[in-house]
């Protein structure tokens, strides 16, 4: 009878296991300068009645700003809950099915929040 | 040996806490809250292109005490996630690893929390009554 050690000696590394990794340390290298950005912003933003958000948004850079706040929150939050599922759910089948719906969640709002972002840009604009 | 039989290392309740251990802590713990919080954000953005009536809804809400109380929640995590986020990227370039610097940078982080959120608020309600 082998250890699991036991078995898995010899076999090296899967080779793959950095790039999450890797996607978790760049989205939180963007998202470093857009969370300033998006937090002044909405202090700027006070108080505003719709038109004063929709005027704001629909000028090009806060509406790429903050559609790339969205995409980089989301997929930094489905990365970083994903290590904290592993990390605490030891059921298999469980941690699978939590893995793919906080990543399909994740993925939802983010579409949400973009499509927002250009019809209130496209609203303000037109 | 069997991996049955093997020792198991200590768990979180045989130590005592400590800031590194908290901040750590903290971390994980402001990292679930901002991604629960940053559906707020969706909700905002999805009321505000829905139109006035929405968009009103959600700005009550946010102007209530409990809205408030969330938002200055999520702030706080915000700032705190961010600061200590930036302490883990420099960790991650092999600096400042020695016992006496991750408790200096952890006391930096815990006063720029503090001060980023205080300052965020003062200009936020100075807005808000003016």
């Amino acid at each position: 009878m082998r250890s699991p050690l036991g078995r898995a000696i010899g076999y090296g590394s899967a080779k793959e296991g950095v790039e999450h990794w890797w996607a978790q340390r760049i989205s939180a290298i963007a998202l470093i300068p857009l969370c300033l950005w998006f937090v002044a912003a909405i202090i700027g933003l006070v108080g505003a009645d719709l038109e004063a958000v929709q005027n704001w948004a629909g000028r090009p850079l806060p509406a790429i700003l903050l559609v790339l706040v969205v995409i980089a929150v989301f997929y930094h939050a489905a990365l970083g809950l994903q290590i904290v599922i592993e990390d605490y759910v030891h059921k298999e089948l469980a941690k699978l099915g939590l893995i793919i719906v906080v990543h399909l969640l994740c993925f939802a709002f983010s579409v949400a929040g973009i499509f927002a972002v250009l019809s209130l840009a496209l609203a303000g604009s037109g | 040996m069997r991996s049955a039989d093997r020792p198991l290392s200590p768990h979180l309740q045989i130590y005592r806490w400590q800031l590194t251990s908290v901040l750590s802590i903290l971390h994980r713990a402001t990292g679930v809250v901002l991604s629960a919080g940053t559906i707020l954000l969706v909700w905002w953005l999805v009321a505000a292109a829905s139109g006035p009536d929405n968009y009103e809804g959600v700005q009550d809400f946010l102007g209530s005490w409990i809205g408030l109380l969330l938002l200055f929640g999520w702030s706080t995590s915000l700032f705190y996630h961010l600061c200590n986020g930036i302490r883990h990227l420099v960790w991650d370039t092999g600096h400042a690893l020695d016992l006496e610097s991750t408790y200096l940078g952890g006391w930096v982080v815990v006063g720029a929390t503090g001060a980023l959120t205080l300052i965020a608020w003062i200009v936020g309600i100075s807005r808000w009554v003016s």
